[in-house]
C-alpha cells in the first residue's frame, strides 16, 4: 500500500484511544480535558438526545485507576448539591475501562474567570459559593484533596461548581496515607508530607485559592504566604482570613470550611470577622463603611435642621 | 480484571537483540529493521539530502553493519530513547560514509535486505514540505507512520483471513481515507448493516488496531519505561 497521509496518521492516533461504548448509547464528540488520571470527553447521549461529559481513565489496564474512578463516581453519586456536578450513569468501555457520565458543565474555570473579573467583591462572592459544596461534602465525610482553580467552574449565570473529585477520599476509609497526592501550592503541609488528613486540608487549599483571588499571584509551596499577603493592598480582615486558612498547623486553621465561608460572608456583609481582632479605629471605620448611606442621611438631616434653625433665628 | 484492549507486550528490542541464541537475535534484528528501515530511508533522503540510490545503499549498509558489529546493542536506556539512539547512530554512520568518500556506498559489502525502497521513494516524492524539517521530529513522525502502515496491513490480513473483511472496509472508509461528511448511517446503508453494527465493528477494529500497534511498539522500544512513555504520547494511554 502507499504511505498513510499525515491526516490518516493523526486520525489513527485519535481513534486508537477513542472511547467506544458497547451499548451505543453514547458517542464521544471531542476531548475537552485531560488530567493525570483521566480524560473527559464531550459526548452525546443518543437515548436522551443531550450532550454529556464522560470521564475515562488514561490507564489501559490499571486496577488502581479503575478503582479510583469507580470511587470518584460513587463519591459524586452520594453528593447531590447544586455546586457539585451530578453523575448520570457509569459503565465499562468496549476495552474494559470504566467510565462515568456526568452533566456537561458550561462555563469557564476559575483561572479563566479571574482573567476577566478583577472586582474583589465579585471574586469573594465566587469564593463564598465555592465553600458551600466543599462544606456539604465534608458533612458527608468526603474530602476533595485537590481543590485548585482548574477544578472550579464558574457558569454563565454565576453558578460555581467543584469538579474533579478523582482524589477525593472518604475520611472513614482513608487508606492511602504515606503517598503524596494533590497539587503543589494548593496542598496542605500535612498532605504534602503524606500524613493522614482531615477537612482542614481542604481549608488550606481554599485558603490558597483565596490568596490567589486577593493577590493574582498563585501561592507557591515554601513561600511565606503571610508576608506575601502583608505586602499587598488587601484589607487587614481579608489578610487575616487568608492567613488563618493557610496556617501551616492544622490546629490553628479554621476548624471547617463552613467556618471559613462564614467568615468571608461576615466580611462581605461588613461585620467583624472571626480571624481578626480589630482595634477601636478599625471598628469605627468598618461600621462607617457598612452604614455609610444611613450615616450620610442622618448627617444630612442634622445639617439641614441646623441650617433651618439658624436661618429661622436670623 | 479483564481488559480486552490491553496489548500483548513484548520484550524490549535491546533485550531481544542481546539474546545469546543467534536465531532469536536474528529474528529480533529482523523486527528492528522492519520497524526502522523506512523512517531511516526517508530521514536520509530528506534531512541528509541523499539521492535515492545513496539513501537506499546507506540504509542497508547501516543495518548490516549494526548487525555484524553489534553497536546498536550498546544502547543505554537511561540516556535517550532507542529511536533517538538509532537516529544518532544513523547520523554518525552517514557522516562517516560521507567522509570516507563513498566507501560504504553501493552496499559497501553489506548484505542486501529485501525492502520496498521503490514504495518508500514514492512516499518521499509525495511529501510536501516547506523548508528543512527538525530531524528528531521528522524521524519520529516517519517512525509512527511506518508503525501504523505495518499495523494497518496486518489488520487487513487478519480481518480478511477471518472472513470479516467488511469490518476492515468500514475502518478504511471511516478512519483511513474518510470521505468528507461520511456518517455511520451512510455506511450502514451502503453495507446493509444497522448503525449499531457499524459502531461495534468500527470499535472492534480500532481496538485491535491499538492493541497491534502497541504490541509492535513494545518490541521496538529500548525499555519498558520508554514503551510506556511512547504509548502515552502515541495514544494518550497509560500502560
Amino acid at each position: 500500500m502507499t504511505g498513510l497521509s499525515d491526516a490518516a496518521v493523526s486520525r489513527l492516533k485519535k481513534v486508537g484511544n477513542w472511547p467506544e461504548f458497547p451499548t451505543g448509547r453514547y458517542s464521544a464528540l471531542q476531548e475537552i480535558g485531560r488530567g493525570g488520571m483521566g480524560t473527559i470527553y464531550l459526548a452525546r447521549d443518543e437515548e436522551l438526545g443531550r450532550e454529556v461529559a464522560i470521564k475515562i481513565p488514561n490507564a489501559l489496564a490499571s486496577s488502581v485507576m479503575d478503582r479510583r474512578l469507580h470511587s470518584e463516581a460513587r463519591a459524586l453519586a452520594s453528593l447531590e448539591h447544586p455546586g457539585i456536578v451530578p453523575i448520570h450513569d457509569a459503565g465499562r468501555l468496549a476495552d474494559g475501562r470504566i467510565f462515568y457520565v456526568m452533566k456537561r458543565v458550561e462555563g469557564r474555570t476559575l483561572d479563566d474567570h479571574l482573567q476577566q473579573v478583577t472586582d474583589i467583591g465579585e471574586r469573594l462572592r465566587v469564593f463564598e459559593r465555592l465553600c458551600d459544596p466543599v462544606a456539604f461534602a465534608h458533612a458527608r465525610g468526603i474530602v476533595h484533596r485537590d481543590l485548585k482553580p482548574e477544578n472550579v467552574m464558574v457558569g454563565a449565570f454565576g453558578e460555581v461548581m467543584v469538579m474533579d473529585w478523582g482524589l477525593a477520599t472518604n475520611l472513614s476509609e482513608q487508606s492511602d496515607t504515606g503517598s503524596v497526592i494533590g497539587t503543589r501550592g494548593f496542598m496542605a503541609p500535612e498532605q504534602a508530607r503524606g500524613e493522614p488528613i482531615d477537612e482542614r486540608a481542604d481549608v488550606y487549599a481554599l485558603g490558597a485559592i483565596l490568596f490567589l483571588l486577593l493577590t493574582d499571584v498563585p501561592p507557591s509551596s515554601g513561600r511565606d504566604t503571610a508576608s506575601a499577603l502583608a505586602q499587598r493592598q488587601v484589607p487587614r480582615a481579608l489578610k487575616a482570613i487568608c492567613a488563618k486558612a493557610l496556617a501551616p498547623d492544622p490546629q490553628t486553621r479554621y476548624r471547617s470550611v463552613k467556618a471559613l465561608g462564614e467568615d468571608v460572608a461576615r466580611y462581605r456583609a461588613g461585620s467583624a470577622v472571626e480571624a481578626h481582632r480589630e482595634t477601636f479605629v478599625e471598628k469605627v471605620a468598618r461600621v462607617g463603611r457598612a452604614y455609610r448611606t444611613a450615616i450620610l442621611l442622618v448627617l444630612g438631616y442634622i445639617i439641614m435642621r441646623t441650617l433651618v434653625a439658624l436661618l429661622a433665628g436670623w | 480484571m479483564d481488559h480486552p484492549g490491553f496489548p500483548a507486550t513484548r520484550l524490549s528490542v535491546i533485550e531481544r537483540i542481546r539474546d545469546a541464541n543467534p536465531e532469536a537475535r536474528r529474528e529480533a534484528f529482523g523486527d528492528l529493521v522492519e520497524g526502522y528501515w523506512k523512517p531511516l530511508y526517508k530521514y536520509l533522503r530528506i534531512t541528509w539530502r541523499l539521492d535515492s540510490e545513496d539513501a537506499r545503499d546507506l540504509t542497508q549498509a547501516f543495518f548490516a553493519d549494526a548487525f555484524q558489529k553489534s553497536w546498536l546493542e550498546r544502547f543505554e536506556p537511561g540516556k535517550a530513547r532507542f529511536r533517538t539512539f538509532v537516529r544518532m547512530c544513523a547520523d554518525r554512520f552517514a557522516m562517516n560514509a560521507r567522509q570516507s568518500a563513498g566507501r560504504l556506498k553501493r552496499g559497501g559489502g553489506a548484505q542486501t535486505v529485501s525492502l520496498d525502497f521503490d514504495g518508500a521513494e514514492r512516499e518521499v516524492l509525495a511529501l510536501h514540505r516547506s523548508g528543512q524539517p527538525e530531524p528528531e521530529e521528522f524521524f519520529h513522525q516517519e517512525f509512527v507512520r511506518s508503525l501504523f502502515e505495518k499495523t494497518v496491513e496486518e489488520l487487513r490480513s487478519e480481518y480478511a483471513a477471518s472472513g470479516r473483511a467488511v469490518h476492515f472496509t468500514l475502518f478504511e472508509k471511516y478512519d483511513l481515507v474518510p470521505v468528507e461528511g461520511v456518517s455511520y448511517a451512510q455506511l450502514a446503508r451502503e453495507f446493509n448493516l444497522t448503525p449499531t453494527q457499524v459502531t461495534n465493528y468500527l470499535a472492534q477494529v480500532r481496538r485491535r488496531f491499538r492493541e497491534r500497534a502497541l504490541s509492535t511498539l513494545s518490541g521496538l522500544c529500548g525499555s519498558e519505561q520508554e514503551f510506556r512513555r511512547e504509548a502515552r504520547e502515541l495514544f494518550g494511554v497509560e500502560i
